[in-house]
């Protein structure tokens, strides 16, 4: 299934960089980032348990948010992209 | 049911992989071109010119992603492979029935049954598709030599008879398979099969389709903890992947479709092929890349499994089909059951 996890991460108090990198990089490790703070994962439940888990641990409820979105296996139906940059589809032939 | 991934093919020269946390991260002139999670892939296939970190080698082996090399031209160098993972005593049982001649030529029975009468079915549909335009005759007369072997394979053969059916089979199908090609004949035509190197344009792609195949049916082996090196109608010879041969027999005529409609739907002209003074031809980068993308989607699109009768992507097939063998091993099944395309 299709996530799409946004975030947003103060980052004038200490160590809010050292958060939104950090979320950042939990991130990558499971989507593509699509825009700055924007990733589409594609995960089955299990790993969705885990990048959930690992993005509240790093992440300081006080100040910082993350948002879901469920956009489930026909996720392809749901996104339009308009301009610079488009996605690379994850589903689709990989060459390089 | 296991998901169907994707497969990453790295065709730029010069490129290198990295692992980046738990991505994989192409460069390409010290820029990262590509960036792709490790848990989205099922295979890494590089072509040529391509180096890879060994903590990638290190990943890939360790999460069963296969991770192969090849030359630019996809022949097969190299791969790359974890801890031997699965089950010993399938494995135990794999090496033990090999020596079983009864069991092998049962099994070499199925196998070629499979592909015979998938050949059969490829020129069926050649038939019914365009066969104002072709020599209907040939074509037919090769049909039912097909139906023809397909019968004598139920009499019970030995491997040196099944041998024989299989090469009869083969070169009454090739003969045939000239009338498939319905576009652009002066340059898109198949004589004789010929390989090392492929002297014409549709060998050269056939060529190529397999060697992608036997890399995903060898991955399905290993997957499910059986040894691709040890088959039954492919004798044991030292780097050659026998049982990975043998249960390709089934597929490759569904790859030849591929080809086929390739050249006939006009995806491939005939410059994207280069002939070398030897006489050998080679497909050009936007060639290569043409059929990467084609196969990719082929094994994309759904299909209902003949024997198990469950929706899966046809990437899944040889998956499925290893799992079968499997448990054929095991005595859970009375036979291996090739599939059998509509």
């Amino acid at each position: 299934m299709m996530i799409l996890v946004s975030y947003d991460v103060q980052t004038s108090d200490p160590g809010g960089a050292k958060r939104l990198r950090r979320i950042a990089k939990v991130c990558r490790n499971f989507g593509q980032r699509v825009q700055f703070s924007v990733f589409e994962c594609l995960v089955d439940p299990a790993q969705w348990t885990k990048l959930r888990q690992s993005l509240i641990d790093e992440m300081d409820q006080e100040t910082d948010s993350l948002r879901f979105y469920f956009l489930g296996a026909n996720w392809r139906k749901r996104v339009e992209h308009v301009g610079a940059k488009a996605g690379l589809d994850q589903e689709g032939p990989l060459i390089v | 049911m296991k998901k169907h991934l994707n497969t990453l093919f790295v065709t730029t020269q010069g490129a290198y992989l990295a692992k980046d946390g738990e991505t994989v991260a192409v460069r390409i002139e010290g820029e990262t071109a590509l960036r792709v999670p490790l848990h989205t892939l099922e295979s890494i296939v590089c072509f040529g010119n391509v180096g890879c970190s060994p903590f990638l080698m290190g990943s890939c082996g360790q999460r069963n992603v296969g991770l192969s090399f090849l030359s630019e031209q996809g022949r097969f160098l190299a791969r790359v492979h974890g801890p031997v993972t699965g089950n010993v005593l399938l494995r135990r049982e794999q090496y033990r029935r090999a020596d079983d001649l009864d069991f092998s030529a049962a099994v070499a029975t199925a196998c070629v049954l499979g592909k015979v009468v998938n050949s059969r079915t490829v020129l069926l549909r050649a038939l019914r598709d365009h066969g104002d335009k072709i020599d209907a005759q040939v074509v037919q007369e090769s049909i039912n030599r097909l139906g023809a072997a397909a019968r004598r394979l139920q009499e019970g053969l030995s491997l040196a008879e099944i041998r024989g059916v299989e090469g009869d089979g083969a070169r009454t199908y090739f003969s045939a398979f000239d009338h498939l090609i319905v576009r652009d004949k002066a340059n898109f035509f198949m004589h004789r099969r010929s390989r090392r190197p492929p002297l014409d344009r549709i060998n050269c792609l056939l060529s190529f389709v397999y060697t992608l195949l036997l890399h995903d049916i060898r991955s399905a082996l290993e997957t499910v903890g059986l040894d691709p090196a040890v088959g039954y109608l492919h004798r044991d010879r030292p780097g050659r992947a026998g049982l990975a041969l043998d249960l390709m027999e089934e597929f490759r005529p569904m790859a030849d479709r591929l080809v086929v409609s390739l050249v006939n739907l006009a995806q491939l002209r005939c410059d994207d092929f280069v002939c070398s003074d030897g006489g050998g031809v080679r497909m050009s980068d936007t060639a290569r890349k043409t059929v990467l993308v084609a196969y990719q989607k082929r094994k994309q699109e759904e299909m209902t499994h003949p024997f198990v009768e469950e929706k899966m992507t046809i990437g899944l097939f040889f998956h499925m089909q290893a799992l079968l063998f499997a448990r054929y091993l095991r005595d859970e099944l009375d036979g291996y059951p090739p599939v059998i395309w509509r």
